[in-house]
């Protein structure tokens, strides 16, 4: 497994709280977020995982704590805060037009041109470069169109779109959702060669067993509350099962919650 | 699972051939990858060229005028109208939209524009069919903006646009020209020339020369960079088949143009001046399309409006833009119309003109749920419905037998778009 940088983090999350007015959706989130690093978000529903990740992403303002990008204090109040300084996020929908090709979805909104024409060609090398980095394998031609790909190949171009725009910190929406275990295992795999590109990484998921395996750090959130944070080694299945039903487990290793 | 099964598939075929493009190499590839496209629901321009050939076979055999060369020159005059607004609802089809106001508002350019020309104004014929042009873009551009306003759907805005559009043109009609029984004549004869005149042979064979050793220099330059930057391009068999096909067709017409269809003592010969404007209106609107921004927004607004919104795109700017562009083309069609007619009428019928051009892009593949079409297709698709008026005109069958086969023809078009896109993996 990588190293834990023990440099200073990308993304620093510090007593985070959110509220919708008089119900605390999320109180005192402390976690770290390093380049090279996948961090699993795991969580039963209603624990405050897509609120969490909609703060970092800049649709939700904080209401309590600091956010650091790379050491310095930010505010997130758009979206375009967040993808300015390199937060990408793919959400369960992915967003891609099904009726144009990979390389156009790839560079939606992006588009490089010469003297006003799209620079197809510039285009293509780049998102065929992208895609060979990620060893997307299975796509028959990068010209055609998104909607004639399967769930998990889509997945991947979305998550090589966000490659495209130069993203430091991907954010995973529920990935593996809906995909059959070919798939998963394809985009786990893709998941991985993100961190290995230096890439910060965190993956929202219900699955278990897909958090443990692409992994490095495990967060257990629970009723708004961050349960638990540490590395990998720390939990087992069943130590996770707890704290995501009761927030407590007398099974998590010493310091499980110890960045509290 | 399908889905998984495909996946295994392309695993087992392609094996680790990295992301290396997997494009066709060689004639098979190419007709392989076409039919998997036809099967998703993008069948390309293939199709329709045959159901216009059957078509056209069918009134060959029954009526030995339909192929004379005096005929088929009235055809493409009959056609340059329907083509013009078919390629201006392709704008907003692409959306996901429609714009039902532009069989009045092209007929209201029109009014002004002949206004402008007549006798007791003498303005100069340009300025005439800048304002032909601008009155409909700002019609069409205005509803683009009150239906982003208001979400409201397109459809409903732009019915109160033709019922609008209607009035005002009775209201212009009289105004310009209050003792006229209600037509305008056209009286400039630039104008009337883009209908009724053409050019000489010599020119008619110069121009279509230029035309197709354009392309085929466009087509060759684009396949020769993509070879030289390592990306695959189509086979050289493809693009020589494509070129031969657009220069046997250019020959075909301009020989059948150059034959003296005049029926008296005048030799009347040459291709009609409309040929090259539809030509032009084609060729920058698919350049637009295809190779700028704008263009690839329009397919994204139309393809995933949230997803285009999410990747930054102005959906308000692209969709009035477009909408404008459609009422811009309207008014070509227009002063197309009105030098067809020779004059504007106030008895125009733009609530079934505009149909015809909604019928004219969905025959030509364009889809009715946004994002998918091209502007070659509906030229294709305005030809269809025109032939399909002439050949029954020439058989003596009258209204009623034209709407019946045009509506069958839609009808089968609509059903192919639908069954395409249900069968479409990317709406499963």
């Amino acid at each position: 497994m990588r190293e834990t940088d023990p440099g200073q983090p990308l993304l620093r999350l510090a007593g985070v709280g959110k509220n919708f007015g008089p119900v605390q959706a999320l109180h005192g989130i402390d976690l770290d977020m390093r380049a090279g690093e996948v961090t699993a978000l795991l969580g039963d529903n209603g624990a405050g995982k897509s609120t969490l990740i909609k703060c970092i992403s800049g649709i939700h303002a904080t209401d309590h704590g600091q956010m650091y990008w790379q050491g310095r204090q930010i505010h997130l109040h758009s979206p375009k805060d967040a993808s300015d300084l390199g937060i990408a996020t793919v959400y369960q929908d992915l967003a891609l037009c099904d009726n144009l090709d990979i390389v156009a979805n790839m560079f939606l909104g992006r588009e490089l041109t010469k003297h006003w024409a799209l620079d197809e060609i510039a285009m293509e090398l780049a998102a065929k470069q992208t895609l060979q980095d990620l060893k997307v394998v299975t796509v028959r031609s990068i010209r055609q169109p998104v909607g004639s790909l399967s769930g998990g190949q889509r997945q991947s171009v979305a998550v090589a779109r966000t490659i495209m725009q130069d993203a430091k910190l991907v954010i995973l929406d529920e990935p593996t959702a809906a995909l059959g275990v070919t798939q998963t295992k394809m985009v786990l795999d893709l998941i991985g060669r993100l961190a290995e590109q230096d890439v910060a990484v965190l993956v929202i998921s219900h699955n278990l067993s897909d958090a443990m395996a692409v992994a490095d750090r495990i967060a257990v959130m629970y009723l708004g509350t961050m349960a638990a944070v540490g590395p990998k080694a720390q939990f087992d299945n069943q130590s996770i099962v707890d704290l995501m039903t009761t927030g407590t487990s007398a099974r998590v290793s010493n310091g499980g919650t110890g960045e509290h | 699972m399908s889905t998984d099964k495909n996946d295994l598939e392309a695993i087992a075929t392609e094996g680790g051939a990295a992301a290396s493009d997997i494009l066709a190499n060689s004639l098979s590839d190419y007709v392989r990858m076409w039919w998997a496209r036809v099967r998703s629901g993008d069948s390309g321009a293939l199709p329709v060229l045959v159901g216009l050939a059957a078509i056209v076979i069918y009134f060959d055999i029954r009526s030995s005028a339909f192929l004379s060369a005096g005929n088929l020159v009235n055809l493409m005059t009959q056609a340059a109208w329907i083509v013009v607004l078919g390629m201006a609802e392709v704008w907003v089809l692409l959306l996901g939209e429609i714009d039902l106001s532009i069989g009045y508002s092209s007929v209201m350019g029109a009014v002004i524009a002949a206004w402008m020309v007549s006798p007791s104004e003498n303005l100069p014929w340009w300025l005439a069919v800048l304002a032909g042009l601008a009155v409909p873009a700002v019609f069409s551009g205005l509803q683009g903006m009150i239906f982003t306003w208001l979400r409201a759907p397109s459809f409903v805005v732009t019915l109160a646009g033709q019922l609008l559009g209607g009035g005002l043109l009775l209201y212009l009609v009289n105004v310009a020209a209050p003792s006229s029984g209600g037509t305008i004549r056209l009286t400039n004869n630039v104008l009337n020339d883009i209908e009724g005149g053409a050019m000489s042979p010599a020119a008619s064979w110069i121009v279509m020369i230029i035309a197709v050793a354009l392309a085929a220099l466009f087509f060759i330059r684009r396949d020769a960079r993509r070879r030289t930057s390592g990306l695959a391009a189509p086979p050289i068999a493809v693009t020589g088949l494509k070129i031969a096909a657009m220069a046997v067709a250019g020959v075909i017409l301009v020989l059948i143009a150059n034959t003296d269809r005049g029926a008296g003592l005048i030799a009347v010969k040459g291709v009609p001046w409309v040929v090259p404007l539809v030509l032009v209106v084609l060729i920058a609107w698919s350049m637009l399309l295809s190779r700028t921004r704008f263009g690839r927004y329009v397919y994204a607004v139309g393809g995933n409006p949230e997803g285009a919104r999410r990747a930054g795109v102005n959906l308000t700017r692209i969709r009035v833009l477009a909408f404008t562009l459609c009422g811009l083309t309207a008014g070509v069609m227009g002063i197309i119309y009105a030098s067809y007619l020779g004059s504007v009428s106030n008895n125009a019928n733009g609530g079934q003109n505009v149909l015809y051009a909604v019928a004219a892009a969905v025959i030509g593949g364009t889809s009715l749920f946004g994002g998918r079409g091209k502007m070659l297709g509906a030229v294709i698709g305005g030809v269809i419905v025109a032939v399909i008026y002439n050949g029954l005109e020439l058989l003596g069958l009258g209204a009623s037998a034209q709407d019946i086969w045009t509506a069958a023809v839609l009808l089968a078009a609509v059903a192919v778009d639908t069954l395409a896109r249900r069968s479409s993996p990317e709406r499963r």
